[in-house]
């Protein structure tokens, strides 16, 4: 253990160390009252040693030798116990057990104690330390803790830490008897979200089993109460942010899922059902990339991002180039034929990686949540996969707007017969055009591979949600996607909690068979002469 | 409203419908004899599971005629008409739970073993009345119909049309499933519907009630195959193909469109559902796997393999895939999917027309597949 | 038989066919005009096809309207037809017939029938089922379900294929005729819809000097019973058949008049030379 405690005003180290081996000595013969005195006693001295020797105590590890009446931290070790001489903290030998009598805690002192050495913790240099002490400390809160606390508040400098104080010392203050106290607490407490406080105040304003108030004076119950709505509404906020946060994830993974889909779709007019298992190929070949450089898993995924890109990019143009060309002009045999590809791909992947999930491991960067405060936290991955798809979706949008391949992209999307009459090779525009939806839908899966589960059936999950996102954004543009894939994203969450998750995803199919009555050809449609075609 | 006597001749007109009903019929009389004369260990026995296999592929046939009369006739590429082939299944399973009555693992005389174990003391509104054979069999027809009716009122009421139909198709019967797999909705969720005891009263593995049950299906098919037939041979038939050629000219020589396709789907629908009443007591299960989006796409790849756009091309394609499945699944599983895909693949680049668009090309005169597979 | 009519009715409540067993009330034209366009206006993101048109059309006249290209001639058969709905503007059919409220179907039922700059006819369906799939009368789904063509009907159908020259092509594909025989199968399409007003585009494209000659003579024999509207950019058609010419320019009228008078219009010299 680490003793950094650094406490000023010790003259010497010398006396110090006298008046703490003085302190700790009654403690081998007190009984349960006396030994209250003696670890207080033993905690003013302010002592360096004097937490290890408390929680010693509190775990049972402090003993007196029988011979001398000395006492040890002692640790179980493989010949009898091994000794630490309290004072100096220093190993002293070991020796056999039934040399020794355990220093025995009550309830009441082991209550006592864990005050005490919360106490201490106060003082750590780490504020994550600090808080853990203040919520222990809150558990047993007496008389003293709370002097200790209201010492401590003044000099907290975090203020995380100081916000968990006030909030305890204004629950401590709920119990005073001057009514005046507990109705400046319970205003106190107004900004507090933490479950502890909105129990308290609950539980003031309801009456106890007798009928009469839990909190006689109507002021504080007033207050309390209104703190308690204030507290509700809080809480429905952060829940409405949360819910948004989750609803924009979902989104992001359902746009990245649709842009590839809509690209083909919006700029060739040809629907792939395949685009699922290119989606899935992408998940796979981060797992292969992780296969390859197992030590450096962070730094693979991000190597499968233009991987799968490459892998997925490449399988599309081998379709394009081997059925879908084939079938211009005739949409639904591409859809067909295209969905034909797809029961072939997963079958490969079944036969090379066999049909159970792959592990794809997350990189500890993706790991864990941000917690913003107490009713709001935000886990890692989602975040990022919101980051990744804005950037995603920023690089299509310059290379579509700003390269000359999205030029002649766009061109032919919008006059195929003229495009080809002014040089634009359109084949190869095609073929690239396919590529590049493809190799999204790669990168997609990427994304997806941290977020769920890598199986041969993972395409399917999210092929008719893709569509979805493409019939409700329509195909004219990017934005399209974005907007209606965030809205889905958001819409299903938002229900998720009313309806559960199945019921959710059906009324949202349900409202966009009705929305399509409205609009046809989606959020952006294409305009003008060339939408009839 | 009789169809005129040169109305009739024309339907057995074509060498495809002559010999497809010849087939038909042969089956629908051949299979029972075999079966209910010949004792099992002669070589001229035909096994009941046989028979029930045929009777199955028999109620996929008319899944297939149903969706050639979209497709290949209307040009609606439905992904989804397995959905309504899974209700008109439902609403026949549901019949066949109230009558196991008593003699269910609960033995509770109204309601089905799956609501006794969700602990649910009363029968659902919706579950009233199928203790009677009639509603269940109106409700075969009123519920896929009325369905039908309804998606196809919003979405053609507001033109969607080719692939964005295609795909909120696939979306129906995706949301049916979901919907159907809650255990909350009432249709036994995840195991769906099974342990049928007997339909009208006679018990449900009788070599009788399966002869029944075979003969009923095949003519099923057949009156289904007619209707059908008589429909794309009336001057509404041409209507709907001139729809499926050229929508909006159509519109311009002044027929309402819309109300075409929302009459030929809703048939179609119909249809859909009357195959699907018939498969669930042959096979003994419905669950809400049917409503999977992949059935409904295979369905349409039986009419390409088929060939469609000729009603008895839905037939042999169902047939041929089918047995294709059947054998392939249970010599080499591994295989199936792959031979499936590629049958996407093949038919739509180099078989537009089907198998009997190459059997018509190669051999005119000669014998079509239809009996050959038929057999099977 | 109160169940038969029961059921008639609830069908035709669904399929949308009722009260169109008769034929629809013809277009009221007691003041002598056919066809009121007023104030027409369709924007395609905000590139203005037509622009407060205004046209007016007489029963019974032969019209040939010409332009540049984009001048939005195909534009206003759109929204004669109900293809396209103006922003602004009304268009009437006689004096009683509201177009702007009425869908495609009811329009040709009303009585205007179109043919298409490019020629579409079914290709799929025989020369006769052509004709026959145009021919007035009844067109509800009951109807072509369960009644064969009428005698009149089918006399109709032989007289036009006879009117077109296609007697011999009956039954053949429409898809494998001629380009020229296409136009023509068209032309007879709407002359089996018996339609009072005949919007045609583009008739003599493709078509031999001889099949020209002929289509001139055919639309001035409908002349007097029909009100026909050509669209073309073959002058020398134009002066062949023409009585009165509207020139078309970005979206509204830029002259009317007979074709000489027309063709010395100053506007109308600078709009053909400047382009």
């Amino acid at each position: 253990m680490t003793m950094l405690a650094l406490l000023p005003s010790i003259a010497s180290a010398a006396d110090a160390n006298e008046t703490f081996a003085q302190a700790l000595k009654p403690l081998a013969t007190a009984s349960f009252q006396e030994k209250q005195q003696v670890i207080a006693a033993i905690a003013a001295t302010r002592h360096p040693n004097a937490r290890p020797v408390l929680s010693a105590l509190l775990e049972g590890n402090l003993h007196t030798r029988d011979a001398d009446q000395r006492i040890f931290i002692v640790t179980e070790g493989e010949e009898g116990l091994a000794l630490t001489d309290p004072l100096m903290l220093q190993a002293a030998g070991s020796a056999p057990a039934d040399e020794f009598t355990k220093i025995t805690t009550n309830n009441q002192l082991r209550k006592a104690l864990r005050g005490l050495i919360a106490g201490f913790d106060l003082s750590d240099p780490d504020a994550e330390v600090r808080l853990a002490a203040v919520s222990e400390m809150l558990r047993t809160l007496d008389e003293d803790g709370v002097l200790i606390l209201r010492q401590r508040v003044a000099e907290e400098s975090d203020s995380k830490v100081r916000s968990a104080i006030e909030t305890g010392l204004a629950l401590a203050d709920l119990d005073n008897e001057d009514a005046a106290v507990r109705l400046a607490a319970a205003v106190r407490l107004e900004d507090s979200l933490s479950p502890d406080v909105y129990n308290r105040l609950k539980e003031l304003t309801g009456r106890g089993d007798d009928g009469a108030f839990n909190e006689p004076d109507d002021q504080v119950r007033a207050a309390a109460a209104a703190t308690v709505r204030n507290i509700d509404n809080w809480r429905s906020i952060y829940g409405g942010v949360e819910t948004l946060f989750f609803g924009l994830s979902l989104g992001s993974v359902l746009v990245l899922a649709a842009i590839g889909l809509a690209i083909t779709f919006g700029v060739m007019g040809v629907i792939n059902m395949a685009h699922g298992e290119l989606i899935m190929l992408g998940a796979y070949t981060t797992y292969v990339m992780q296969l390859l450089m197992p030590s450096h898993i962070g730094a693979s995924v991000v190597v499968a991002i233009p991987m799968a890109f490459l892998v997925a990019g490449t399988v599309g143009i081998l379709i394009e180039r081997g059925v879908v060309r084939f079938l211009y002009g005739r949409p639904l045999e591409t859809l067909l034929a295209t969905f034909g590809v797809s029961l072939i791909l997963q079958q490969i992947v079944r036969d090379i990686f066999t049909a159970n999930n792959r592990p794809v491991e997350t990189p500890a960067w993706m790991a864990g949540s941000w917690q913003i405060n107490e009713a709001l936290s935000i886990t890692y991955n989602r975040l990022y996969v919101i980051l990744f798809t804005a950037v995603v979706f920023t690089v299509l949008l310059i290379v579509l707007k700003k390269t000359t391949l999205g030029l002649k992209v766009r061109a032919v999307a919008q006059n195929r017969a003229m495009a080809k009459s002014m040089g634009v090779r359109t084949e190869w525009v095609d073929a690239l055009t396919f590529g590049l939806g493809s190799g999204i839908a790669g990168v997609a899966g990427v994304a997806l591979s941290q977020l769920t589960n890598v199986g041969p059936n993972l395409g399917q999950q999210y092929i008719i949600d893709s569509f979805m996102v493409v019939v409700f954004g329509g195909v004219a543009n990017l934005w399209g996607t974005l907007i209606g894939g965030m809205s889905l994203g958001v819409i299903n969450k938002v229900l998720e909690p009313f309806a559960g998750a199945v019921l959710a995803k059906i009324l949202v199919l349900i409202a966009l068979i009705l929305f399509i009555q409205r609009r046809p050809r989606g959020l952006f449609p294409q305009k003008g002469r060339a939408a009839e075609g | 409203m009789k169809p005129s006597t040169p109305l009739m001749e024309s339907l057995l007109g074509e060498r495809g419908t002559r010999i497809f009903l010849s087939v038909l019929v042969a089956t629908a009389v051949l299979v029972p004899v075999l079966h209910l004369t010949f004792d099992a260990g002669s070589p001229l026995h035909l096994s009941s599971y046989t028979m029930t296999l045929i009777g199955k592929y028999m109620t996929y046939a008319l899944l297939a005629v149903a969706v050639d009369l979209v497709w290949g006739y209307c040009g609606i590429l439905s992904l989804g008409h397995a959905a309504f082939f899974a209700l008109g299944g439902y609403a026949m399973g549901m019949y066949l739970m109230r009558q196991i009555g008593t003699r269910g693992v609960y033995a509770d005389p109204i309601l089905p073993d799956f609501m006794v174990f969700l602990n649910w003391k009363e029968l659902p509104w919706f579950w009233q009345g199928f203790d009677m054979f009639w509603f269940a069999a109106l409700m075969v027809i009123l519920v896929p119909g009325l369905l039908a009716l309804l998606f196809g009122w919003l979405a053609f009421r507001s033109r969607v049309t080719g692939v964005y139909l295609s795909i909120i198709t696939q979306a129906l019967t995706y949301a049916l499933m979901l919907a159907f797999f809650r255990n909350d909705m009432g249709f036994g969720g995840n195991n769906g519907l099974t342990d049928f005891k007997d339909i009208l009263g006679f018990g449900i593995n009788q070599p009788g009630t399966r002869v029944g049950l075979f003969v009923a299906s095949a003519i099923a098919l057949g009156l289904g195959y007619l209707a059908c037939r008589y429909i794309t041979l009336s001057r509404a038939g041409r209507v709907v193909q001139a729809i499926r050629d050229a929508e909006s000219r159509t519109r311009f020589i002044g027929y309402r469109v819309e109300s075409y396709k929302l009459w030929v789907f809703t048939f179609s629908a119909v249809l859909a559902g009357i195959a699907g009443a018939l498969y669930v007591p042959q096979v003994g299960i419905i669950n809400p796997s049917e409503f999977q989006p992949i059935n409904s796409i295979e369905v349409v790849i039986w009419v390409a393999v088929g060939g469609r756009g000729t009603l008895y091309g839905a037939v042999a394609g169902a047939v041929i895939v089918n047995y294709a499945k059947s054998y392939f699944t249970a010599a080499v599983p591994e295989f199936w999917l792959y031979a499936l895909g590629a049958l996407f693949v093949l038919v739509t680049l180099f078989l537009p027309r089907g198998v009997v668009g190459l059997a018509d090309r190669f051999t005119p005169g000669s014998r079509e597949p239809v009996p050959e597979a038929a057999k099977a | 038989m109160n169940a038969s009519t029961a059921l008639r009715q609830g069908w035709q409540k669904v399929f949308g066919t009722g009260a169109r067993s008769e034929r629809p009330i013809a277009p009221d034209t007691t003041h002598g005009t056919i066809l009121y366009l007023e104030d027409i206006t369709v924007s395609f993101d905000g590139f203005k096809a037509l622009n407060a048109l205004t046209l007016y059309v007489d029963a019974g006249e032969l019209r040939c309207i010409i332009g540049p290209n984009g001048a939005g001639k195909t534009t206003m058969m759109d929204v004669i037809t109900g293809k396209t709905r103006p922003d602004a503007g009304s268009a009437w059919f006689g004096q009683t017939i509201d177009l702007l409220t009425l869908t495609e179907p009811q329009i040709a039922e009303a009585g205007i029938g179109r043919k298409f700059q490019k020629p579409t006819v079914f290709e799929q369906h025989t020369v006769l089922e052509n004709l026959e799939l145009a021919a007035a009368g009844n067109k509800s789904i009951w109807a072509t379900l369960f009644s064969p063509l009428t005698a009149v009907q089918r006399d109709r159908i032989d007289h036009v294929l006879e009117t077109v020259r296609l007697q011999d092509r009956r039954d053949t594909r429409a898809g494998v005729l001629s380009h020229g025989q296409k136009q023509w199968l068209e032309i007879g399409m709407l002359l089996m819809q018996d339609a009072q007003m005949l919007l045609v585009d583009e008739p003599v494209a493709g078509m031999t000097p001889q099949e020209v000659e002929r289509t001139a003579e055919l639309l001035l024999s409908l002349e007097g019973q029909h009100s026909v509207v050509v669209v073309e950019h073959d002058m020398n058609f134009v002066r062949s058949i023409a009585r009165k010419v509207t020139v078309l320019h970005e979206g509204h009228v830029l002259a009317e008049g007979t074709m000489d008078q027309v063709q010395n219009d100053a506007k109308v010299v600078e709009v053909y030379l400047g382009e």
